[in-house]
């Protein structure tokens, strides 16, 4: 058995999406990865919709996620830079959420996440920057604050006033990478590895569902050590989830599914659409989905062994 | 005005160049002195024009693949290139905020100083339209050069007011004082009619050239506030015979005609 085998035995990391859910609360700040319609971890986002839980603030570069969750009424409050399909450019479930004032928002700039989330992770209370100064995000935003520099400015005067962007704590968070070791290194081989390894790091329960779960010496086989994004030390829950990301994009595994994605907006305009489209979805998806607790643990041991 | 709007809109265009050609021309235009940057253009014409810029005006510009990936050479749209780096989400803000880029994005609303709104229309609290948020546009305009691209020229978008200012314009910027604004430039803002810039003395937005084909009355009946309008506006210029080769080869499946329909 290698180091890394008898970590995970341990650890006991290996979880089922409802293994996962089951440890979120009501009220909870949910932080999730990927980016508009693009790696998202949506079969623990299906485990949500299943579940009981309410009154969550969601904090992502949002995308089905956001327009699913808030349809579904699980949504007080969401956090978010965007919330878009890519390819539709705006995510209907979401607006028509806001549009009812059913859920709230606190907006902000796209760079505001990153550094918010950094803070969180670096453990400092706020991270100063220009962003936001000029525009009207202090109003939309009525807790953010300003801070003067303790350092003169470039002319001996005053130091410049910027904005202090408040460290973003999140509860837990959930992000979808291609592959895990059973420890719970994570590998991302899409180009862009977005803001998962953060939106870990600034929460404090953290789970990563993958493609698929392979020895840890498997890792660095045919890719570069960089994709090692998530190290363990990040990673408290890994759930092996194939297709776990649909509809949206798991490069390389995998492109965005249009064609779903095209039907679930257009169900946001529809009567009933969204209860119509959410079964579908739970329908299609339900081989995975079923996968017990002892699949799960089986799993670990086939990884293990 | 009246003399001026009558002598342009007696000009004609010619057959082969339609105005979507003519737009991006004008995004080219604004990148040709740009030097060493990363040029980020939202949009099919915006990257269209961007990549002409590229390819005859100003090589040192770096253009990405509209992902990750900067391209070493100036593919068609769409087609893969040569990668010269990696440029991820996370590497952009380090060049956002060191300034070295010349964004162009879109606007759902704009006023006569370049305020500019992408989040909402209505009560940003409950809005009555929930667009798509404010993206990047606060930190892009205050760190790097940005140039806006309307391919609907109407009042719905050149308004008075906007709802919500994500993108800010000069007004906003000038009372920032110059060093924290100091990488603040709204370079110009092109729309399927016409060109318009902020070179007035109290940085209004200014109608620099109206399109052939189009007047300065249509210019002005489709702009929600009072545009500053010289004397003698000139005509947007047409794009070269090797401009056109060039469009022709970037964009060989005509999309720009889809962002920008007119003959």
């Amino acid at each position: 058995m290698t180091t890394s085998a008898r970590t995970a035995a341990v650890n006991g990391k290996i979880r089922t999406e409802d293994e996962v859910v089951a440890q979120l609360s009501d009220g909870m700040t949910l932080g999730i990865g990927g980016w508009g319609s693009r790696a998202k971890p949506m079969s623990l986002v299906r485990a949500i919709l299943r579940s009981d839980l309410r009154d969550l603030t969601v904090v992502s570069f949002g995308g089905p996620d956001v327009g699913m969750l808030c349809a579904a009424k699980k949504v007080k409050r969401v956090v978010f830079p965007f919330v878009s399909l890519d390819s539709i450019a705006l995510e209907p479930h979401f607006r028509k959420a806001r549009e009812s004032g059913e859920v709230a928002a606190t907006e902000m700039d796209e760079g505001m996440l990153l550094l918010g989330l950094q803070a969180a992770a670096w453990r400092v209370p706020f991270l100063p920057t220009r962003v936001g100064l000029g525009s009207d995000l202090p109003q939309v935003w009525p807790e953010l604050r300003t801070v003067r520099s303790p350092y003169p400015g470039p002319s001996g005067d005053e130091g410049e006033e910027l904005i202090a962007v408040p460290a973003i704590h999140l509860d837990a968070a959930i992000v979808h990478v291609n592959r895990c070791d059973a420890d719970g290194n994570g590998q991302i081989l899409r180009a862009d590895p977005y803001f998962d390894d953060l939106f870990l790091e600034a929460a404090k329960n953290r789970f990563v569902s993958c493609e698929q779960v392979v020895p840890t010496s498997e890792l660095t086989n045919g890719h570069p050590v960089q994709s090692l994004r998530i190290h363990r030390l990040m990673v408290d829950g890994v759930v092996e989830a194939p297709g776990g990301a649909h509809p949206t994009s798991c490069e390389p595994d995998y492109p965005r599914d249009e064609e779903f994605q095209r039907r679930y907006a257009a169900a946001a305009r529809e009567e009933d659409g969204w209860p119509r489209i959410r079964q579908e979805w739970l329908r299609d998806c339900a081989d995975h989905d079923n996968r017990t607790t002892d699949n799960a643990n089986t799993q670990e041991r086939k990884v293990l062994s | 005005m009246t003399s001026a709007a009558e002598s342009v809109s007696e000009r004609t265009t010619p057959a082969d160049v339609r105005r979507a050609d003519i737009c991006c021309v004008a995004i080219t235009d604004g990148f040709r002195d740009d030097g060493e940057i990363l040029a980020n253009p939202i949009g099919t014409i915006p990257t269209i024009g961007v990549r002409l810029a590229r390819r005859l005006y100003e090589p040192r510009l770096a253009i990405t693949d509209g992902e990750a990936m900067l391209l070493n050479d100036t593919p068609p749209i769409g087609q893969p290139g040569v990668v010269e780096g990696w440029n991820p989400f996370r590497r952009m803000f380090d060049v956002v905020w060191g300034g070295r880029r010349h964004v162009v994005m879109g606007a759902s609303q704009i006023d006569r100083y370049g305020n500019q709104n992408l989040a909402a229309i209505g009560d940003p609290a409950q809005p009555s339209v929930q667009l798509i948020g404010f993206r990047g546009a606060p930190g892009n305009t205050i760190n790097n050069t940005t140039s806006y691209w309307v391919p609907g020229h109407s009042k719905r978008v050149f308004v008075p007011r906007v709802d919500v200012v994500c993108g800010i314009g000069y007004d906003r910027a000038a009372e920032l004082g110059p060093e924290t604004a100091k990488s603040h430039e709204i370079r110009q803002v092109v729309t399927d009619l016409a060109v318009l810039d902020f070179a007035t003395d109290d940085r209004r937005m200014r109608l620099r050239s109206v399109h052939p084909g189009v007047s300065v009355a249509d210019v002005v009946s489709a702009t929600g506030f009072d545009l500053a309008v010289p004397d003698d506006v000139p005509t947007t210029r047409m794009p070269t015979a090797q401009e056109l080769a060039e469009l022709r080869r970037l964009d060989p499946d005509g999309l720009r005609y889809r962002e920008v329909s007119a003959a």
